[in-house]
């Protein structure tokens, strides 16, 4: 710990750093900072900074509005931009009661004390996200979303701009240590998707936040709006954050078991039974938004239903084809996550039903290997294959009546996320939508 | 100072006698591969080498300890009178020598010009490889003039590599000696990092840190080719 906190004060005063950002984020997954000055962080890295948690989202109290952010020296980095000419740096912050225990309305202290729990089980969990989003011309509701290779904003340097988008992006990342695939789509205009290779689970929701700020910083520096929004335009793929997941257990994945034909261990086929049994509980988390569920709909390539297989996109859980030499890279892959989630509560309720189908030997259902989108919704009934939540709505219901989502995120996050996302629906309920208004009012 | 790397196991009474006399703490190894294993981070302080039991295995040891871009020094070899005639196409494998069959004072007078040279050694400040620099006072570290923004345990993890150019460390050498225990990703934890340097040591100088299959990683170019 000395030698952390060293080193972070030997940097800030060797590489000039202007100001510090201390990086937390709040129930809803929207990074917050604390920002200090050189002079301030020696004492923040010894007590922390006490700030008021009223004001942010899911962190206001009954009794005690204060809490402690604490930074977490391991995750100091510098950021490769600069403000006023100065470098700027990040740190990852936990947030703690005044008497210095976790903050129970912290996100990643739920992701933490969920990885403990599997640790104490004898497993490590690591993810690894495929980020997809889009480049619009600005972010203004009123003009909608106008994507920058299919509209006439920027017609002569749109090739360019991507070409250069990309370049500045996985640059960025890779100078902050995150390395990247990065691939743009086909099948929808202006959409994206940012490959990251695994790490522990906890590392790669930090990443992800890191991440989501480095695309929207390198689109606004050009002039250009990311968003992560998950159905930002009709009719197109939405934006998934389709997560790889596995287990490891004494330095060896649990996943993988070479005596199967498929290479799927038992542990494997528990895991994936868990998430089936408890998707529909799961997904007000891992698609937290009204419009979350705009995706979630038959055509394109999302999960609609709960599934799985080896090989159709179409599944809810997909088990990716491995190479013989590559037993290690066992993985699954959840569908359902978009990239407006909460990282940290996502990996935390995803850990929380995989190994309570570990621990409670749920067996595996046979694998759904047609299209389950040709299905009628009375073949997949006979089939008993049952649909995710289709809104936001029915989603916090199935939440609501899930004792794993509630040991999972805590007492603290779970009413709190419920009560939000309850508000969130009726506001949605109470507003007239331009398909109303296209369709009723000429008609009706 | 760093322990001294002591063959065989166990040592001659007379030796364990000399070097308790010294002060220097020491780790007695079996074999050489024990002497790679157990090397502390900071490297061996130095080596006695008692040949008089099975020489071959001694020499063994010698040059596992001298077989890399900083080989370990000084090295105090004692030999049998039978086996002074070795030492001639040996002179790579030793700093000084002493028979067996001496006055236990020369064997003490010995280890103690022994110690006092390992003693001595300056402790680096900058640790210099091809194109890349790190500062060790400043936790700084460049390639090719350009700074690195690091973690702390990118960091550490590229010190400990950098100061052991060419030789080979498992993952689970590299996380015990650099993290010491990492409680969420494990030995994996080594991989995450090194994918993490190379990203950020750029395309150009990305193959600094090698991946030797099925083993682990090293640093640099391995200095004994086939």
């Amino acid at each position: 710990m000395q030698s952390q906190r060293e080193y972070v004060l030997k940097t800030v005063e060797e590489r000039g750093v202007g100001f510090v950002q201390c990086w937390f984020t709040d129930v809803l997954g929207i990074p917050k900072t604390l920002n200090i000055s050189p002079a301030e962080l020696e004492s923040a890295l010894d007590e922390g900074m006490t700030f008021d948690g009223s004001a942010i989202d899911g962190f206001s109290r009954v009794q005690e509005s204060d809490v402690i952010a604490r930074p977490d020296p391991k995750t100091f980095q510098i950021l490769p931009f600069r403000s006023a000419g100065r470098a700027v740096a990040r740190v990852f912050c936990d947030i703690e009661n005044l008497d210095g225990t976790p903050f129970e309305g912290d996100p990643r202290y739920v992701l933490r004390r969920q990885l403990e729990r599997a640790h104490d089980a004898g497993y490590r969990f690591f993810a690894a996200p495929e980020l997809e989003y889009f480049y619009f011309a600005d972010a203004d509701p009123k003009s909608g979303p106008r994507p920058l290779d299919h509209g006439s904003y920027f017609e002569l340097t749109v090739a360019d701009l991507a070409t250069d988008l990309r370049k500045t992006t996985v640059l960025t990342l890779e100078e902050m240590g995150i390395p990247v695939e990065y691939a743009q789509h086909e099948d929808a205009p202006s959409q994206h998707e940012i490959d990251l290779r695994y790490t522990d689970a906890l590392t790669m929701a930090d990443t992800v936040m890191t991440v989501r700020l480095v695309v929207k910083e390198v689109a606004q520096e050009r002039g250009v709006h990311a968003s992560f929004m998950p159905k930002p335009l009709a009719g197109v793929q939405g934006s998934g954050m389709h997560t790889h997941f596995s287990l490891f257990r004494e330095g060896r994945n649990a996943f993988f078991d070479p005596g199967d034909p498929r290479g799927l261990s038992e542990t494997a086929r528990r895991f994936i039974a868990g998430l089936l049994v408890h998707a529909p509980e799961l997904t007000a988390v891992t698609n937290q938004w009204v419009n979350s569920y705009k995706r979630l709909v038959a055509g394109y390539e999302a999960p609609v239903y709960v599934s799985w297989a080896y090989n159709n996109r179409s599944a809810l859980v997909r088990v990716p084809a491995v190479k013989a030499n590559k037993a290690e890279s066992t993985r699954i892959e959840y569908r359902a996550p978009d990239p407006a989630c909460n990282p940290y509560l996502t990996f935390a309720v995803v850990l929380a039903a995989g190994m309570r189908g570990i621990e409670a030997g749920y067996e595996l259902p046979a694998e759904a290997d047609t299209n389950l989108f040709a299905m009628t919704p009375a073949q997949t009934a006979a089939a008993g294959i049952r649909p995710l939540p289709r809104t936001l709505d029915e989603a916090v219901s199935a939440m609501e009546r899930s004792d794993l989502v509630a040991d999972a995120l805590g007492e603290h996050v779970f009413t709190w996320f419920i009560r939000n996302k309850r508000t969130e629906w009726e506001e949605y309920t109470r507003v007239v939508t331009p398909y109303e208004l296209e369709r009723y009012l000429p008609a009706l | 100072m760093e322990p001294l790397c002591c063959f065989p196991d166990p040592l001659p009474e007379s030796v364990v006698a000399a070097l308790a006399a010294t002060g220097a703490p020491y780790r007695v190894v079996a074999d050489a591969t024990a002497a790679e294993r157990d090397e502390p981070e900071e490297g061996w302080g130095g080596a006695v080498v008692v040949a008089t039991g099975d020489p071959d295995a001694a020499y063994g040891v010698c040059r596992v300890l001298r077989k890399r871009d900083n080989p370990v020094a000084p090295i105090l070899l004692v030999v049998a009178p039978a086996h002074l005639g070795d030492l001639t196409t040996r002179r790579e494998l030793f700093d000084d020598f002493c028979v067996a069959s001496s006055v236990p004072a020369e064997l003490g007078a010995r280890l103690d010009l022994l110690v006092s040279a390992g003693g001595e050694e300056p402790r680096h400040e900058v640790i210099a490889y091809g194109p890349l620099a790190l500062n060790l006072e400043t936790y700084q570290a460049v390639v090719d003039g350009r700074p690195l923004d690091l973690t702390y345990m990118e960091y550490e993890l590229l010190r400990f590599l950098a100061a052991h150019p060419g030789k080979v460390f498992t993952r689970e050498v590299l996380l015990s000696r650099v993290w010491g225990y990492e409680y969420f990703g494990g030995a994996r934890t080594v991989d995450v990092h090194v994918r993490r340097l190379r990203a950020k040591l750029g395309e150009e100088h990305a193959s600094l840190i090698e991946t030797v299959r099925s083993v682990g990683y090293r640093f640099g170019k391995a200095r004994w080719r086939p």
